[in-house]
């Protein structure tokens, strides 16, 4: 292996590579992908079960704990798969630096404050106000 | 010295054009276009939900937009989307783990994303639309 021996001991054992995060982004993206399997799936029968209803009926059962837990738990593992997956296309498809760069930033602005925006009023349903 | 050099002109490995359509690779690219669409759709839930949070007259509003054939389509186009790369997401960790790679058992597989996509969205439609004409 030509070029492992300009490698320090340390870096090795890091194992985190040029890009400084090794496995991270592939793991992250299965972790998230495995936890939105069942939270896809209780999304689509929250969803089915609201359509139609009233506002006030709609904001009641949004607001009770479990579909409020179980909706925080979607929001957060889908916005941060997505920010994961938007990534890679971005990184296949933009290939001036300049843009690739400020794509990644928007990227990342974009999955928090849609995430962000979507828990909160999932918490204002929930605790009132 | 430095500003005479011409960059060379290295070969590049063939990319999707010289490549024959097959079905796996129209489906791979299926799973990503699912998935950007998705990522946009992600402005849909969070319409929905703050305007739940918001009062009856914004969810009015979101409501209205929903009952409209423009606001249908999309809604199927998602549910469509959500369901299809959900299983394609287990699609991609069955062959994680190595397994599912043979001719048949990949043709196989995703045949059956894409059939099982399709038939789910429509008996969740299916139940949307029974679960709408029945309770207010």
């Amino acid at each position: 292996m030509s070029g492992t021996q300009f490698r320090t001991p340390l870096a090795r054992v890091r194992a985190l590579g040029s890009a400084k995060s090794g496995t991270g982004h592939f793991w992250h993206q299965r972790l998230t992908a495995i936890a939105n399997v069942p939270l896809v799936i209780a999304f689509v029968l929250i969803l089915v079960s609201l359509l139609g209803r009233s506002h006030a009926a709609v904001v009641q059962i949004l607001g009770s704990p479990l579909v409020a837990i179980v909706m925080l738990l979607f929001i957060g593992s889908i916005t941060y798969h997505m920010k994961l997956g938007m990534q890679v296309i971005i990184e296949d498809y933009v290939h001036d630096e300049k843009w690739k760069f400020a794509a990644v930033i928007a990227n990342i602005f974009f999955a928090v404050a849609v995430g962000l925006a979507a828990a909160y009023a999932i918490l204002k349903l929930s605790f009132g106000v | 010295m430095a500003d005479t050099r011409v960059p060379v002109q290295r070969p590049l490995s063939p990319h999707l054009s010289i490549y024959k359509p097959m079905l796996t690779m129209m489906m791979s690219i299926v799973h990503r276009i699912t998935g950007a669409a998705l990522y946009f759709g992600t402005l849909l839930l969070a319409w929905w939900l703050i305007a739940a949070a918001s009062g009856p007259n914004a969810y009015g509003r979101v409501q209205w937009f929903m009952s409209t054939a423009i606001g249908r389509l999309i809604l199927f186009g998602y549910t469509w989307a959500l369901i299809h790369h959900m299983l394609g997401g287990i699609r991609h960790f069955i062959w994680d783990t190595g397994h599912g790679f043979g001719p048949s058992e990949r043709e196989w597989l995703v045949r059956a994303n894409l059939a099982g996509s399709i038939v789910l969205t429509i008996v969740l439609w299916v139940i949307g639309y029974a679960v709408m004409g029945g309770g207010q």
